[in-house]
């Protein structure tokens, strides 16, 4: 049914479609709509039987998801930013125990400073933490994501994270399609897990594993990975059998048939740079957009297979890798790598939008002018005030107590406008 | 696609504002996407709102640089912020004030814009006369509904209704009314006003 | 309720015969058909406390469930003796997860089996006291406000033992350990504030709190079965010597046990929502001279010379449990196991001396 929703609650009224046992959850801005809306539901006795624990951390969060995934229950929660490091230990543990636990992930950035708005660098923070990482690009997918990702993770005995942008998409009310009950039920069949907490028949989870074994049970946390890029396609293909929307995969191309110049881009913003994209073909120019939805697993053939005839490519990122550049660029390269020597396209990094500042269809006309003029840096920070860097750095070349950097860059910046009434 | 920028403080339902306009527009079968601008909320804080409206799916991320019409529910925000950034001289513009423009030091700035697409209306009071609250949101769109043509009042009200149960929907629906009414009729004047 | 009271003998050691005893007196542990939910075949220390206590505590538990029974672990000694690959001692589903969060796996085992219609299951929660007092320590009181139903053992041997014997906030004052070396003019752990776990689940009011050591066996698995008649948030705490730790001879853990009660250093009591409902007597009281001594992470208190103050200050925290618990019946008296189970030596706060109110003439 079509309705006019919050993101948030669009995602909350997809996973109560999917029948959750456990929702454990600590509140974090940008997450908070989701898990009170489904606190709602389970109140309210519309969703049942579920079970809403109300934990004193995202480190206990994980956690009860784990014991609850661990007995058999279809478990899930949801996190941003500093809740997401919190629960890092636990993540791991899910992942490397197998559990099939489903987490959205309100992508926020990671502080210090603390910032609420959002980037990608808390999910980017854990990409190797053995967890499957789907992005969301509006809040129909992010929904739709749900449903699949409840799939996945079971059908692999492996947990999942959807990734959705923080305030972006989280408190922006849009259209979406919701299913209806019976339909989910069909798509989303019960959970039968592949261990169980059962004293029928009583099993040791979670033994230490030695020298002798470890490699071998980290490798088959890959190779389900691995699985994961054959099944996700096949479930995307499913869900638009039942549901009649081409939602998830791997990656989606945008106008890629011939263009000469890619932008690689994860989750809202491909919103905003398919609107230049447009602007940008009506000019003649030859642009296309390359989003990625799973992230991990890394489609690598699929990236390159969709890049290799392409003559430059732009990876727009929402995170830095400080101290070499962008995380997505740096698995982009291990995608092209292996194209031939000559033909592989000339790939360059734009860091853009940290900590929420606008990504605009003007600035990326710019960008791309500037890409297909073969102007562009490998490494590119977006619309950054070189001006209030360079002061700071003036600022630190001239005393070795210059202060905090995010003050004095505030001072310099100016203060909020609040003025007198 | 048109796009619609709310200004207000914290407090005076400026999210709820925009929230309400897509809600509407879904209701005439339009796609419509509302969204604030993230600010570190508080009482009285300045905050912008979004709203775009369109006949296909909105992709667009970016806050509303460019709009089509203004809104602005709390006027001691126009020479502190800068609510007007942006706006082309077509554009709609409707402030809650029982001032006239020239009262408010405007006179001369709104000469750039259509005199028949601006205007000021006391939805604030109009609201305290309906609802008992001077909270001008629900009101301002009522105005601007009159003011746009872009949305019916009905879709206005049904999505006023929908947000708002009982006696509180329907205080806000009557002072919406009351501004489409108002504003219907300053039009009225206006267009026998040579220009 | 504490076990049936019984005479026994003296034999130097305290140890009861179970022989000796009428069956149904005897603790289960002398049953054939228990449960052996953690076998033999661990990896445990010769004379480990919390072996010895982890048995008896989930045999008892078992029992008392039917066998319907799930556990979660915290990382530890009582993990790693107790799964060393690629062999698992444990007959009951096990699940460990990661050091600080046994309280919060339980609470989710709970949730899961609650959502399935399967609270029938019950589920222990156990961990060692750097996994509990420390480090897991936000997730027990979580589990505890939420009274979920879970029961926590605690198994107390006053140290990170498993990484090498360091310091945790169960270390008492003055002990030894490798991150509080015998060293300076203030050898071993500090004179802090203390943690007590057990006043903490108290403060919580949860259902059932109750402290035991491996001194009294049967008295732990009465405990263990009191806890599994009751329905949300228990706590056990269990004192439980560590040979290595501790540097005590591995026959000494039970007289050790025994020594830290009847010297006032380890309370042994119950309590109910909130109230201490019946205490364990001291039946002789020792100087804690006598329980300090065996201990090795105490031996700078004795030579070169006696750091009598040091001394002196530890007695005094013994003196004041024993006062506040109502340990010894009367005054420096102590009280033998003749005594029948709950003759209603309940709860009593200390009168304005420190007396204990209710109790009858002092002599």
């Amino acid at each position: 049914m079509l309705r006019q929703l919050e993101g948030s609650r669009a995602v909350a009224e997809a996973v109560a479609l999917c029948r959750p046992e456990v929702i454990c959850a600590y509140p974090i801005s940008p997450q908070t709509h989701i898990v009170e809306a489904l606190a709602g539901l389970v109140k309210s006795g519309e969703l049942a039987p579920c079970e809403f624990v109300n934990v004193e951390s995202e480190f206990a969060a994980m956690s009860v998801a784990i014991g609850a995934s661990a007995t058999g229950a279809r478990a899930y929660t949801a996190t941003a930013s500093q809740g997401l490091l919190y629960m890092a230990e636990a993540l791991y543990n899910a992942s490397g125990l197998g559990l099939p636990v489903v987490m959205t992930v309100a992508n926020r950035a990671i502080g210090a400073p603390i910032n609420i708005w959002n980037d990608h660098s808390d999910a980017m923070s854990q990409r190797d933490c053995g967890w499957i990482q789907l992005y969301a690009e509006s809040n129909q997918e992010a929904l739709d994501l749900h449903l699949q990702a409840f799939v996945l993770a079971e059908a692999l005995s492996t947990p999942v994270m959807v990734c959705m942008d923080g305030f972006i998409l989280t408190h922006a009310v849009e259209r979406v399609d919701v299913p209806d009950q019976e339909a989910v039920d069909a798509f989303v069949p019960p959970f039968q897990p592949r261990q169980v907490l059962d004293p029928d028949e009583p099993v040791t989870i979670g033994a230490m594993v030695g020298p002798e074994a470890f490699m071998e049970v980290r490798y088959l946390a890959h190779a389900k990975q691995l699985r994961a890029l054959e099944l996700i396609p096949r479930i995307a293909a499913d869900f638009q059998e039942a549901f009649g929307r081409d939602s998830g995969g791997l990656l989606r191309p945008y106008r890629m048939e011939d263009a000469e110049t890619v932008v690689v881009a994860l989750g809202s913003v491909l919103g905003t740079v398919k609107d230049t994209v447009d602007e940008l073909r009506e000019e003649g120019v030859r642009v296309g957009v390359l989003g990625l939805t799973s992230f991990r697993p890394f489609p690598l053939a699929a990236v390159r297979e969709a890049l290799v005839r392409a003559r430059r490519v732009v990876v727009l990122e929402k995170a830095l890798a400080v101290g070499i550049g962008g995380p997505v660029s740096a698995n982009v390269h291990m995608a092209l790598a292996e194209a031939s020597a000559g033909g592989a396209p000339r790939c360059c990094t734009v860091i853009a939008g940290l900590g929420g500042r606008p990504i605009t269809k003007a600035s990326l006309r710019a960008l791309l002018a500037d890409a297909v003029a073969d102007r562009l840096e490998p490494l590119t920070f977006l619309d950054l005030d070189w001006g209030v860097v360079n002061r700071e750095l003036e600022r630190m070349g001239a005393s070795p107590t210059s202060g905090p950097h995010a003050e004095n860059i505030l001072r310099d910046v100016g203060p909020v406008a609040a003025g007198p009434v | 696609m048109f796009q619609v920028r709310i200004h207000g403080r914290g407090g005076q339902g400026v999210v709820t504002a925009a929230e309400l306009l897509a809600l509407a527009a879904f209701e005439e079968g339009r796609f419509a996407q509302a969204f604030p601008s993230f600010g570190s909320e508080r009482t009285g804080a300045p905050v912008v709102s979004f709203c775009r409206i369109d006949d296909r799916e909105i992709r667009l991320r970016e806050p509303v640089l460019e709009p089509d019409a203004l809104l602005v529910v709390d006027p001691t925000l126009l020479h502190q912020v800068d609510v007007f950034g942006g706006c082309s001289p077509a554009a709609f513009i409707l402030v809650n004030t029982v001032k006239s423009f020239d009262e408010l030091g405007l006179g001369e700035f709104v000469t750039h814009f259509h005199h028949e697409r601006l205007l000021t209306v006391p939805a604030g009071e109009l609201a305290r006369e309906h609802t008992g609250r001077p909270i001008a949101n629900a009101a301002l769109l009522g105005g601007f509904a009159a003011l746009s043509l872009l949305l019916s009042l009905d879709a206005v009200a049904s999505a006023i209704r929908q947000r708002f149960s009982g006696a509180v929907g329907e205080g806000n629906v009557a002072a919406a009314r009351a501004a489409y009414d108002w504003v219907g009729g300053e039009l009225r004047e206006l267009s026998r006003v040579p220009a | 309720m504490r076990a049936p009271a019984i005479r026994y003998y003296q034999t130097g050691s305290f140890a009861v015969g179970n022989r000796l005893l009428d069956p149904d007196q005897r603790a289960l542990q002398a049953e054939e058909q228990r449960s052996n939910t953690i076998t033999c075949g661990h990896r445990a220390c010769q004379g480990c406390g919390e072996a010895l206590g982890a048995r008896y505590a989930l045999d008892a538990a078992m029992r008392a469930t039917g066998g319907r029974l799930i556990a979660a672990n915290a990382t530890g000694c009582l993990e790693v003796f107790s799964t060393p690959y690629p062999e698992s001692s444990w007959q009951l589903p096990w699940l460990h997860s990661l050091f600080g969060n046994a309280p919060a796996v339980a609470t989710g085992i709970a949730a899961a089996l609650r959502a399935k219609g399967r609270e029938d299951i019950r589920v222990v929660g156990q961990g060692g006291d750097g996994g509990t007092v420390d480090i897991g320590f936000a997730c027990l009181s979580g589990m505890f406000e939420r009274n979920d139903d879970v029961l926590y053992i605690c198994y107390d041997n006053e140290a990170y033992m498993n990484t090498g014997v360091q310091r945790s906030g169960a270390t008492p004052p003055a002990a030894r350990t490798t991150t509080t070396p015998a060293a300076g003019p203030e050898p071993g752990n500090v004179f802090g504030q203390g943690k007590s776990a057990p006043l903490i689940a108290m403060a919580h009011e949860i259902p059932y709190v109750a402290t035991a050591t491996v001194a009294e066996l049967r008295d732990l698995e009465a405990k263990v079965q009191t806890a599994m008649a009751l329905r949300g948030a228990r706590y056990l705490h269990v004192f439980v010597p560590c040979p290595l730790g501790w540097g005590s001879a591995s026959k000494d853990t039970i007289r050790i046990a025994r020594l830290a009660k009847e010297s006032g250093i380890f309370p042994v009591f119950e309590a109910r929502d909130g109230e201490v409902t019946d205490v364990s007597p001291i039946r002789r009281q020792v100087p804690v001279e006598e329980y300090l001594r065996p201990q090795q992470r105490f031996a700078h208190l004795f030579k070169p010379e006696p750091h009598t103050e040091v001394i002196a200050r530890i007695q005094a925290g013994a003196d004041r449990n024993i006062r506040r618990f109502g340990l010894l019946d009367g005054r420096g008296r102590g009280h033998d196991e003749h005594t029948p189970a709950g003759r209603g030596h309940g709860a009593h706060a200390p009168g304005p001396d420190g007396e204990r109110v209710g109790e009858g003439s002092p002599a």
